[in-house]
């Protein structure tokens, strides 16, 4: 049967289902298997808070958005052209984010009368049988059915073979967009290889999805995805969590510092915990730590002894460190703090994604207690970000700390890695022997950065006492003075600041150096602002887009830049944090763009706000 | 045989600092620092090897006056930020100063687990039972009843027992001593350090302002005899002025029996510190010394077992997957399983 191709530039799909349907790895498989192909990708992942929500429930669902595009893609797109239901619940939670006209790919079994009643469908209403769908296309499959069908000849369980439900799925949309499954089989290999029965039923499933896709004469058309136009070079995907573990090993060994993680597990900054657990053979120490507290503590310990340390955490977690991130700015040694942020105050929204921790950064501890702010914009920036992060803290001898998100912690981009050989070296060294004249170490005495030395244990002469009280400054000695309280207050101060000094000046992202609208973000709204910056930019208007890494300090030009627009627009997943300290710091009436709904900031409703500020 | 170094010969004066010492005169914390600065030259450690690490408190003032490294860290902390220390420096002499608020109270959860995990440290928690620092609340060490600025009518507190907490959290080396006794403190000290493992070492130490006289009993000469108990390896366990009473096990309980016809040494209790079980119960005896027919306090090593080191099997781990694995190749890990080219 010969079928239509057509061409498509940009797909959404969303797989949605319940917790236990397995769509996490069905949509990552699809996304592996897209970005073989070296088309442009970007991921959102989207799970319950509860591990396993009543089965069947709306909060029980699981979802994985997936876009892909010939062309350049920033954000993982504000509405999904393909929704995959596998259940009523899913479909509930999901269809608003459907385009008009948009295709649902639904699993029948799943719209039985127990699952939606589960989905608070009304009795004797299914969405599947009335016309209440009737502006999308709907392929209805009863995908349970065709999966042990297939699976007849296996001698496991029915339960066991409804398993493979998700790969039937997989295998249909392969069919639908054209591809091939070699990365889905070598993948199953290595995850079953030793269990047969599993692994060969999953193949079994997979194939039938494809030749299902292939023998229905319904099913008229397939769609193709051309490779996207992207730099040249070698690519992978690369996830946000797992890009700031690579970072992290990789300033590891360009600066020769074994490095060590203090940390308590806490959603969604596990999976760091989890990545750098995996790489013992780079001589990595993970500590998983009593509480967070300990986590952060063990790593102050670590540093004190030449390790590069490092803690992970996310929002609540940093509120228990942040007595001992005091300390760490007190004792001046160099720690990376890494907060994944998500929805609060207090637990909050564990599994959403939110920008509302930059003030608790900057701000959250008792005293004068400044220390640098570094933020990444996307899972792959994670990589860069933190690595920089590292530098600023061993070479300044400061505590430093990392933001990221839920949304680019959990995200995924094809990345172009760097080579080993291509990264800078991170200039690093201990102090090794008194100076001349010195007869005992001056452990506050400080150079031309206003750095102070790293003396550590083990090295003969330099023995000396350091701690949370107030340090005279160059002795060390505690000290109760006034004026040299004073004084230190502002030298630690100083120190922070005179960074700038050693960061690049800020960039446009796009757009020109002045103008009437300055798009400035940072963090995970990169790829929005991006879009829709750019989309306004090519009905030639008048904006810009900035998106800051260095938080504190800012670059030195910052000011400069803002003062060329006539109008700034902070946009945030927040209430609006960014903003007070730009306008505290410039004296500019920025306007803020801020949604705190535990979701990404979309192009869509940024063009349309822009649109009403010109 | 490998050839050790030869070390200059160090006197307790060289782990003396140039800071003045600030202690309110008459402080049981001035014994400890003298104790601690006498057994450390024996040591034969370099003093660069030597690191102090405290919380807060009166006691944690303790690095400030030792030549050695140190760290005064922040409050309840000073045990998990020896634990990330010796992790990642095996080779280090890492030893804790703490008090009984600092590691029992609001520092207890990190005091469990360093002792679970048996890091190779020495951790001396100097308990006065009050909180000196912030001049004079209890402690959750302080009895029932203590009248203090924060309990005007009496603690309704249940206090701790650091020793059977010490147990609980599977400790490999319990031991208790007092600041008035020098050359008891200079044992367990050295006891401590030649422990491998987590040492729990608590000292009594007299808070002359704020609690003066708590351990008196047990540390004037007067009672002293009849109200402790000095523990031995192998020893019968026996006390009293003319060591003339002795504790014997009774079923589970342990006894009071007066020495003569009809009980020898031999029908005591003989101590065993590496007796699981009876340590257990040895740890128990805590009686308030107010009370009748109570039993004396013990001191000495309670409890060593040999268990492995965290910070050892950490490095073993480590070693096992690079050789399983092979050293770790930055190249390899960012390029990953799947990778494509775009011209
Ligand atoms: S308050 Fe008590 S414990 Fe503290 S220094 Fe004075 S006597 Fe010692």
């Amino acid at each position: 049967m010969t079928r239509k191709e057509e061409l498509l530039q940009d797909v959404v799909i969303k797989f949605a289902g319940d917790s236990g349907d397995g769509m996490q790895l069905t949509g990552s498989q699809f996304m592996n298997n897209t970005a073989l192909l070296g088309i442009d990708l970007a991921t959102f992942p989207d799970f319950p808070a509860e591990i396993r929500a009543p089965q069947g429930t709306l909060p029980g669902v699981s979802g994985f958005q997936l876009r892909f595009s010939s062309d350049k893609v920033y954000t993982p797109g504000d509405e999904c052209d393909v929704l995959v239901a596998m259940n009523a619940a899913a479909l509930k939670t999901n269809l608003r984010s459907l385009k008009r006209g948009g295709r649902i790919i639904a699993n029948t079994d799943g719209f039985d009368a127990k699952n939606l009643r589960l989905a608070n469908y009304p009795d004797g209403v299914n969405p599947l049988d009335n016309d209440s769908l009737s502006g999308f296309e709907v392929i209805k499959i009863d995908v349970t059915k065709l999966t042990r069908e297939a699976l007849k000849e296996f001698t496991m369980g029915t339960k066991e073979k409804d398993r493979a439900k998700n790969m039937f799925i997989l295998g249909f949309l392969y069919w639908m967009y054209n591809r091939d499954m070699i990365n889905t089989i070598s993948f199953l290999k290595e995850k079953f290889g030793k269990k047969d029965d599993i692994l060969n039923s999953n193949i079994k499933a997979l194939q039938a999805g494809y030749n299902f896709g292939d023998t229905t004469e319904t099913f008229t058309t397939r769609y193709k995805v051309d490779k996207a136009k992207m730099e040249p070079g070698m690519y992978r995907s690369i996830m946000g969590n797992q890009a700031l573990a690579y970072g992290l090993i990789a300033a590891s060994e360009k600066s020769g510092l074994p490095l060590f993680l203090g940390s308590y597990p806490i959603t969604p900054a596990s999976d760091i915990l989890h990545e750098l657990s995996r790489y013992k053979n780079f001589g990595i120490r993970t500590f998983q730590a009593e509480d967070e507290i300990a986590g952060i503590t063990a790593a102050i310990g670590a540093s004190y002894g030449g390790s590069l340390a490092v803690t992970t955490t996310s929002g609540p977690g940093l509120a228990l460190k942040a007595e001992a991130v005091g300390l760490a700015v007190m004792l001046e040694i160099p720690l990376i703090i890494c907060n994944i942020q998500r929805g609060g105050p207090s637990t909050g929204l564990p599994t959403k994604t939110e920008q509302s921790d930059l003030l608790q950064a900057y701000y959250g501890r008792n005293g004068e207690c400044p220390m640098p702010v570094i933020s990444a914009s996307t899972p792959s920036d994670c990589f860069d970000a933190v690595f920089e992060a590292v530098r600023i803290s061993v070479q300044h001898m400061t505590p430093v700390l990392f933001l990221s998100d839920g949304y680019i912690a959990n995200g995924a981009e094809p990345w172009r890695f760097p080579k080993s050989a291509d990264l800078a070296e991170i200039n690093v060294s201990f102090k090794k022997a008194l100076d001349e004249g010195e007869t005992k170490l001056r452990p506050y005495l400080r150079d031309e950065k206003l750095v102070r030395s790293w003396a550590i244990p083990g090295t003969p002469r330099l023995e000396h006492r350091i701690g949370g009280l107030e340090k005279e400054d160059i002795t060390g000695n505690v000290s109760y003075d006034s004026e040299n309280h004073e004084h230190m207050v502002k030298t630690r101060e100083a120190k922070v600041e005179k960074i700038a000094d050693y960061i690049p000046e800020q960039k446009l992202d796009s757009g020109p150096d002045s103008g009437d609208i300055l798009v400035l973000g940072w963090g995970s709204t990169y790829g929005a602002i991006r879009s829709a910056v750019t989309e306004l930019q090519d009905q030639g208007l008048s904006v810009s887009h900035a998106h800051l890494r260095y938080i504190r300090p800012f670059p030195k030009n910052l000011g400069n830049i803002l003062r060329n627009f006539k109008q700034v627009l902070v946009p945030e997943i927040n209430n609006g944090q960014l903003i007070k300290i730009i306008r505290d710091k410039y004296l500019v009436d920025a306007k803020g763009y801020n949604k705190i709904k535990g979701v990404p900031i979309t192009k869509t409703e940024l063009v349309s706000f822009l649109r009403n500020m010109l | 045989m490998t050839q050790q170094p030869t070390l200059p010969a160090l006197t307790p004066k060289d782990f003396q600092t140039d800071q003045e010492v600030r202690w309110c005169p008459g402080c049981g914390d001035y014994s400890i620092l003298a104790q601690v600065q006498k057994i450390m030259p024996g040591l034969g450690i370099p003093r660069e090897n030597i690191v102090i690490i405290s919380g807060i408190g009166c006691s944690s003032r303790f690095p400030y006056y030792m030549e050695t490294y140190g760290m005064h860290s922040i409050h309840g902390r000073a045990t998990a930020i020896a634990s990330g220390l010796k992790a990642t420096r095996p080779e280090l002499s890492v030893w804790i100063v703490t008090g009984d608020g600092d590691g029992l109270s609001i520092g207890g959860n990190h005091t469990i687990h360093l002792l679970r995990r048996n890091f190779d440290v020495n951790m001396m928690l100097f308990n006065n039972q009050i909180y000196g620092l912030t001049k004079g609340q209890y402690s959750p060490t302080s009895e029932e009843n203590k009248v203090t600025k924060s309990t005007p009518f009496g603690s309704i507190d249940h206090p701790f027992n650091p020793l059977a907490l010490a147990m609980g959290a599977d400790a490999t080396f319990i031991a208790r001593s007092m600041d008035r006794d020098p050359k008891h403190l200079q044992e367990s000290l050295l006891r401590s350090y030649k422990h491998r493992g987590a040492s729990f070492l608590e000292i009594y130490q007299n808070c002359n302002i704020f609690n003066d006289g708590a351990f008196e009993i047990f540390t004037e000469k007067g009672s002293k005899p009849e109200e402790t108990l000095f523990l031995e390896q192998g020893k019968p366990l026996i006390f009293g002025a003319a060591k003339d009473k002795g504790i014997k096990l009774d079923g589970f309980h342990p006894v009071v029996v007066q020495l003569g016809d009809s009980v020898s040494a031999d029908d005591l209790w003989i101590h065993d510190e590496n007796d699981f079980y009876k340590a257990q119960i040895l740890v128990r005896i805590f009686d308030d010394p107010r009370k009748d027919q109570h039993l004396p306090r013990p001191f000495g090593v309670f409890y060593e077992t040999d268990r492995p080191c965290y910070e050892d099997v950490m490095s073993a781990q480590i070693q096992e997957v690079i050789s399983k694995k092979g050293k770790g190749d930055l190249d390899k890990l960012l390029r990953g399983n799947e990778v494509w080219t775009i011209q």
